[in-house]
């Protein structure tokens, strides 16, 4: 038996044989051809075939993962029609190079040349033009992808795949992926999520042919490809296998259903992001808007603050992919237990009650009015909300109303469109929570973030093992506060909603929607199991 | 020859998809479309050489249509940038 560990897609779990999956490799070399014109026309066949390719793969695309994954394929086909392209390979074709080989030169020269581009948009084409190029020269060599070879659904493993090469899978003889390189964002882990294909990247596994036809396990839950399984392993995991099936079967049954209760009761499903990456699983899930989007991570492992222009920029591609559906963008919740080296932030004893979140941007409203602009300029673009986290006084709100209302003016002046945009706090101090009667008096919405609220409550450090077995998530002094606070927000007419972990606790659902909670806001893994649970309420 | 100056407005410049869209339009013309750009000039009817001058937002891009057609062609293309980018 052997385990290897990788970043897993979907939680789920696969059970097959391996089928080692090998690019075809040859060798491409420079030799000199004769007959020109013979040459030539081989490339124009070659290219037309190419077309064809992306055109069938463009419908497959659009059936199986959608028109916004498809659009790649269609670009492609644009980049091979490009006339500069085609004539750099025609020269070298003239001066007797063989086909392969200039196809290869010229792709090899413009990806270079995009790679060197100072646009990050721009750079990401140079591997569009590898890709098209491969496509041509396979066709040229007269190597094709291989299909599976194999009576029975395989798991798949592979170094890594491309967006061509998933789509063009047989998806019935596909039990799950496991690729050695790749990212939980690639296409493939996409096209895998929306197959409900349990899959590994970045696989800590070589690709040896000893492998193939070998009895493996894909556990997404534990992110574990386990090989040749002890039997105990293999029908304790087989077990696991059915239950998942049969429950993500009826799960799938509600996409597109309501979150009702029985007695008719509403509770908004949205979802927690990190950035425009995640959207795509917040659609797949079927969530309802997105009720947290952690703007931290625009600021997190760079060197200097980003862009008014690089936030405008994610926030809008949110909005855009949302379609008009409610996104609620929390802004910059951050301390000094993060690493933002250029907010010069000093260390500090004690983090997590210090120099963060709201404080930081009331301190410095640079910061501030840069991601409020940002945020004001993309509300153009769909339904934008704004929440403010570390909220403690109702003085900290009218401070910010009033930066925001500067803002709006200012982008009014520079007659920028902007869209209705509601403010609200998040509820994670237990002095908002207190005086949540007074605060909801200048807000539209409170967001409670129960992860903080429960740490400044019962005091006990999150992070902090040793006092796990006293750390009561459902101790009744929280479950009183968000009472409190969703009693308060009512009664002057703002919503409540709830963000935290406590949110996809499926075991309080039924408590939260009795106090009258209106959202909650889960990972998009947790969207329709929460469904269930409401409608059964 | 018709000549005139644009400002591109969308935020990510001239990317893939109207880049691809401006090759067609331009495609449809018999006169010689080029883009301009700090003296960089690219034929329209390429979406490569377009996607290269890597014109973002606030750019200006001058634009050059010489040919038969020119009257309507450099109309055509002028409508095509205030319409999408």
């Amino acid at each position: 038996m052997i385990k290897c560990t990788g970043k897993s897609v979907l939680k789920g779990i696969a059970i097959g044989k391996l089928y080692v999956y090998r690019k075809k490799e040859f060798s491409l070399v420079k030799t000199r051809v004769e007959d020109v014109q013979a040459e030539l026309k081989r490339f124009d066949q070659a290219v037309e075939e190419a077309e064809k390719q992306l055109e069938t793969l463009y419908q497959e695309a659009l059936t199986s993962v959608g028109e916004s994954e498809a659009k790649i394929f269609e670009v492609h086909g644009m980049m091979l029609e490009d006339e500069g392209y085609l004539e750099d390979i025609k020269n070298m074709i003239k001066e007797n190079c063989n086909a392969e080989y200039a196809v290869k030169e010229v792709g090899d020269n413009y990806s270079q040349m995009f790679a060197a581009m100072d646009n990050e948009y721009m750079r990401a084409r140079s591997v569009d033009i590898l890709d098209i190029s491969s496509k041509v020269i396979n066709i040229l060599a007269g190597v094709g992808q291989d299909a599976i070879k194999s009576d029975e659904p395989v798991i798949l493993l592979a170094d890594d795949l491309t967006p061509s090469e998933t789509i063009q899978m047989d998806k019935n003889k596909v039990l799950a992926f496991v690729t050695i390189h790749g990212s939980a964002n690639s296409h493939t882990a996409i096209l895998a999520r929306s197959l409900n294909l349990p899959s590994l990247v970045s696989t800590d596994i070589a690709l040896l042919d000893e492998y193939n036809g070998q009895t493996a396990i894909v556990d997404g839950f534990n992110e574990e490809l386990i090989i040749n399984p002890m039997d105990d392993v293999l029908s304790a995991l087989s077990a696991k296998r059915d239950e998942w099936i049969s429950e993500t079967e009826s799960l799938r049954k509600l996409i597109g259903k309501e979150n009702v209760t029985t007695d008719g009761r509403r509770v908004n499903v949205y979802c927690n992001i990190g950035g425009v990456e995640d959207v795509d699983r917040v659609l797949e899930a079927d969530g309802g808007g997105i009720g947290l989007f952690r703007s931290e991570f625009l600021y997190l492992g760079r060197d200097s603050a980003p862009t008014e222009d690089e936030q405008f920029e994610s926030y809008k591609a949110v909005l855009e992919k949302m379609n008009g559906k409610k996104v609620i963008i929390r802004t910059l919740d951050i301390g000094a237990d993060k690493k933002a080296d250029y907010l010069g932030l000093d260390p500090e004893e004690n983090p997590a009650l210090g120099y963060r979140a709201i404080r930081i941007c009331l301190n410095q409203p640079d910061i501030f009015r840069t991601q409020l602009r940002a945020i004001y300029r993309a509300s153009a673009y769909g339904t934008a909300s704004i929440m403010f986290p570390m909220i403690i006084s109702v003085d900290e709100i009218k401070k910010i109303k009033e930066i925001v209302a500067d803002v709006k003016k200012e982008l009014a002046d520079e007659n920028i469109p902007m869209g209705e945009v509601e403010l609200g706090i998040m509820i994670e101090t237990p002095a908002a929570a207190i005086i949540s009667d007074e605060l909801a008096k200048e807000v539209e919405f409170f967001s409670i973030g129960t992860n903080d609220l429960t740490q400044y409550t019962l005091a006990i450090d999150r992070q902090n093992q040793k006092l796990e077995n006293i750390c009561d998530t459902h101790h009744s002094a929280i479950l009183r506060l968000i009472r409190m606070t969703v009693e308060n927000g009512h009664k002057e007419n703002a919503w409540v909603g709830i963000c935290g972990e406590l949110a996809s606790d499926t075991s309080l659902t039924k408590t939260f929607v009795d106090m009258g909670v209106d959202e909650l806001s889960v990972s998009p893994t947790y969207v329709l199991g929460l469904r269930k649970t409401i409608r059964e309420i | 020859m018709k000549s005139f100056n644009f400002t591109i407005t969308d935020e990510l410049g001239i990317h893939a998809r109207p880049a691809g869209l401006l090759v067609k339009l331009a495609g449809g013309y018999q006169s010689d479309i080029s883009i301009v750009k700090d003296g960089k000039s690219a034929n329209a009817k390429r979406i490569m050489a377009l996607m290269s001058l890597s014109a973002t937002k606030g750019t200006e891009i001058t634009i050059q249509v010489e040919g038969p057609d020119e009257d309507e062609a450099a109309k055509a293309v002028e409508e095509f940038l205030k319409a999408n980018l």
